[in-house]
């Protein structure tokens, strides 16, 4: 069980809370501290509003331990509004519905689960947006 | 004997969730009578193999925000009541809490009291926010219910709830105008722990169950208030089923147009510790202005709270700022009877 | 700095060893190498190494395969770069003999995969991916790839059958190397044919994951005449370069900015361009990695790898051949122990004995080594000495 690992990115995981440089107004996520774009130390939290585009997906039939139980799931890159790329897996869609450009948005669901007695870890997905899925 | 607190209360804010899987009843009939027993109900909702009652509250607590136009940080409380919380020992609270930003500042626990822990968390709220103690306390009622395979409750054991933020009356788009809480040693439904699936005690679960609690609570809080089945514009029960719903809303005098918006049970299936509270959003979603509205809950073991609110002009203005509860339950993926056990963890992996 | 010279390989099979144990894998390719050298001893052993740990409990690798194949006592080190452990291991022995620090010293790759089931060896290979923002989100090592070849295929305009001569090359060449996984050669059709593993990358878009273990003795150059087992091979060029472990992390993902600057600082080094170079060992791990490598090493415009392979380009015949010996596709691909493969293969050809698989006149042979999707890329040129 690796509690701590997971504890520490709650904030990342559960909300999209990033950074973002106060030197040249790069957003970033995940944070890192240290912009990628200016070099300059960039601490200041962001919240990211969760939306999005699908600039890239796959469809995995294959799983890593953890996530058989998923199989098939959709992984994608997404690009957020604001600018950054995030990976992060699909919910709520099946894989032929999936192009690249779709909007979606952040949603929190489970990602993982340590076996059947342990810690079970919240995060980040996207979903189609629910006003188009319902329409 | 009314539940109304010193100071006026009302909700500032309220948000559902539906998963987006569905169940059709036939398919469990079709699997355990061949398709010889029908279905008390269209189909239900089923959670996601990613959702439990720790997500859905996230998204159904984010709508409530939403809707409030409130910083998290304001909240007091954060309260999910469920029968399917994900950890027998850790609260589903304190991660709905982390998720939508109002920790640490906060109350956070669990209620059970089968399917009217949401509501029992709302009359709390009403407590807590009512005694000046706090300005907004979140109630939520949630829960992936489950069924023994082939159990009657298989047909009807769905997924969802609604998360109400109790506020001061004069931030709410309804106005609490009271409670009331009807409550016996009943044990006409119960889950012994370590054990996956409830009991029920079949026709035991009716007359001197949910019948005798929903009426009583009902009927004794409408006398507290001196108002009458004709002065509500909709009213709410919880529905374990289409029927029993349905036939108490006929025994207190309340005519069928009253109960059609918040009667979400053939659509979603007994969303448990939701039920009662997804059905008044959808009437929210629909209530005008200065319109009294009935809500109901039952929960084995046994109880019922009524509650009678009263909507302000500001529910207008606040309704669609977030996705109403028509959009989730009319947002639909089918399922068969395979998939829903494997998402439902009914296969023995091991 | 001295010149370096490779004076002899040994590589063994890639298969599924279920007989061998690690050390036994890569006492076989160290010892080989020796003799293969002519040398008795070394005064150092790298050995290049990804995921001993998670799938055979084994860590501490150069010690253990520095006392194994009867080296007890010398200087020996496991290096780790995911996938292109191979290739640093080997960049680590080069700058050894080049700084002077020691004058023979052996670098092996090796790799024990079959030892565990294969979610286990999928959660292994995720590991060269961003645990805390790429693998938690269930992302595999093949999904991360395939997320690149969609991209690829939507901006470029290509299929996914496009990707077949690839793939369709590699199989074609496995055939004559007798240390292949898959001697079998495989049809477009086939190719189109073959199961899903994350969409659009299909079994025959993978490389095949095996055991193996290969190996490499370096000296410096002005040392090599006196070993006479085979023609010295020189190692022109050496170069390393990092990108963002996450391709999201990346300003343009379809960019291998590694490979790029990778292969443009040993060309520079070399004093040589794309053009000079007579064989392409490059990092198929799936067909769209060979495309990205391709364009960034500078052998095709942006988008056009895929059309490089389809103009017959990259066969044994072509105007720059790759996976000469069947590539990580067909080959087979025991991540930690592929760099040294590449090297191998590279000196075989350089000294003419390549057999069947023989690249007329090779003078000028690269190797570039990948880890993860593109994050540490080690690049080498080598020269058949005269």
């Amino acid at each position: 069980m690796s509690i701590p690992r997971h504890w520490r990115l709650q904030n990342q995981r559960y909300s999209m809370v990033g950074e973002v440089c106060n030197a040249c107004g790069a957003k970033l996520f995940p944070p890192r501290d240290v912009c990628p774009e200016c070099s300059k130390p960039a601490y200041e939290p962001y919240r990211f509003s969760g939306n999005g585009k699908v600039y890239s997906y796959s469809t995995v039939y294959q799983a890593p331990s953890g996530y058989e139980a998923f199989v098939p799931y959709t992984v994608a890159l997404v690009k957020l509004d604001e600018g950054p790329l995030v990976s992060a897996q699909l919910t709520d869609v099946d894989g032929e519905e999936v192009e690249i450009g779709m909007p979606v948005e952040m949603v929190t669901r489970k990602l993982r689960e340590e076996g059947e007695d342990g810690l079970i870890v919240y995060g980040y997905k996207f979903r189609r947006l629910l006003r188009e899925e319902a329409a | 004997m009314l539940l109304k607190p010193i100071r006026d209360v009302g909700i500032a804010g309220y948000g559902a969730y539906v998963p987006r899987y569905r169940l059709p009843g036939s398919e469990v009939d079709r699997i355990w009578t061949d398709g010889q027993g029908g279905s008390p109900i269209e189909e239900k909702a089923v959670a996601g193999p990613d959702e439990d009652t720790a997500s859905m509250s996230v998204e159904a607590a984010r709508n409530a925000l939403a809707r409030a136009g409130l910083n998290p940080q304001v909240l007091r409380a954060v309260w999910v009541g469920s029968e399917s919380h994900p950890y027998a020992v850790k609260p589903t609270s304190t991660i709905v809490a982390e998720a939508i930003g109002a920790v640490p500042a906060v109350q956070a626990a669990d209620w059970e009291f089968a399917c009217k822990a949401g509501t029992e968390a709302f009359q709390a709220a009403m407590g807590l926010v009512g005694s000046g103690m706090a300005d907004y306390a979140l109630a939520i009622g949630m829960d992936t219910a489950q069924g023994r395979p082939g159990d009657a409750l298989e047909y009807t054991a769905g997924a969802g709830g609604a998360a109400f933020i109790v506020g001061p009356a004069e931030d709410s788009l309804a106005i609490i105008e009271g409670s009331f809480s009807y409550v016996t040693d009943t044990p006409d439904f119960f889950r012994r722990p370590m054990q996956h699936y409830p009991q029920h005690g079949s026709r035991f679960t009716g007359d001197p169950a949910y019948f005798r609690h929903v009426l009583a609570s009902a009927q004794q809080l409408m006398d507290s208030l001196g108002t009458k089945p004709e002065d509500y514009a909709a009213a709410v029960f919880h529905q374990p089923n289409s029927k029993f719903p349905e036939r108490a809303a006929r025994m207190l005098g309340f005519r069928p147009e009253q109960t059609r918006t918040g009667l979400l049970c053939p659509m979603v299936g007994n969303t448990y510790a939701g039920s009662s509270m997804l059905g008044l959003t959808a009437i929210l979603d629909e209530a005008q202005p200065d319109e009294r509205v009935l809500i109901v809950s039952f929960g084995s073991g046994a109880g019922s709270d009524a509650i009678s609110i009263r909507t302000t002009e500001k529910i207008e203005e606040r309704r669609d700022r977030a996705p109403r509860t028509q959009v989730y339950v009319q947002r639909r993926k089918e399922i068969d009877y395979g998939l829903y056990v494997r998402y439902r963890r009914k296969l023995h992996m091991h | 700095m001295r010149d370096v010279s490779i004076i002899g390989i040994g590589q063994t099979e890639v298969a599924e060893h279920w007989d061998r144990s690690l050390r036994h894998l890569a006492g076989d390719a160290v010892l080989a190498a020796m003799q293969n050298a002519g040398v008795e001893t070394a005064d150092a052993l790298y050995v290049g190494n990804m995921l001993s740990g998670l799938l055979t409990g084994q860590e501490h690798l150069g010690a253990l395969i520095a006392d194994f194949v009867g080296l007890r006592g010398i200087e020996a080190v496991k290096v780790e770069a995911a996938c292109g452990s191979g290739a640093a291991a080997l960049r680590l022995g080069y700058a050894a003999v080049a700084g002077g620090l020691h004058d023979v010293v052996i670098v092996a790759g090796v790799e024990k995969m079959t030892d565990t089931v294969n979610a286990e060896t999928t959660t292994g290979l995720v590991m060269a991916a961003d645990a805390d923002y790429e693998s938690i989100h269930g992302l595999t090592f093949v999904s991360i790839n395939a997320l690149l070849m969609r991209r690829y295929m939507h901006e470029y305009g290509v299929g996914h059958a496009d990707f077949a001569p690839f793939s369709v090359n590699a199989h074609r060449n496995a055939v004559g190397n007798p240390y292949a996984m898959f001697r079998r050669p495989i049809t477009v059709e086939q190719f189109g044919r073959a199961r899903m593993i994350s969409d659009p990358i299909n079994l025959l878009d993978s490389s095949g994951i095996g055991d193996g273990a290969a190996a490499v003795v370096l000296v410096p150059a002005s040392m090599a005449k006196e070993y006479t087992n085979g023609r010295a091979v020189r190692i022109l060029a050496s170069s390393m370069a990092t990108d963002a472990v996450a391709v999201h992390d990346r300003p343009d993902p379809l960019w291998l900015s590694a490979v790029e600057a990778s292969a443009f600082k040993a060309y520079q080094q070399a004093g040589v361009g794309p053009r000079d170079i007579d064989l392409f060992e490059l990092h198929d791990a799936f067909t769209i990695m060979s495309a990205l490598s391709l364009e960034a090493s500078g052998f095709a415009e942006r988008g056009r790898g895929v059309w490089l392979a389809e103009a017959g380009e990259i066969t044994r015949e072509g105007r720059i051949p790759i996976c000469t010996m069947g590539g990580l596709k067909a080959r087979g691909h025991p991540v930690g122990a592929t760099g040294i493969y590449q090297i191998v293969e590279v000196v075989q050809q350089l000294r003419g004995k390549a057999g069947v698989n023989q690249i007329g006149n090779a003078r000028l042979g690269m190797a570039q080594n990948i880890g993860g999707s593109g994050a540490t890329v080690i690049t080498h040129i080598l020269e058949a000495e005269a």
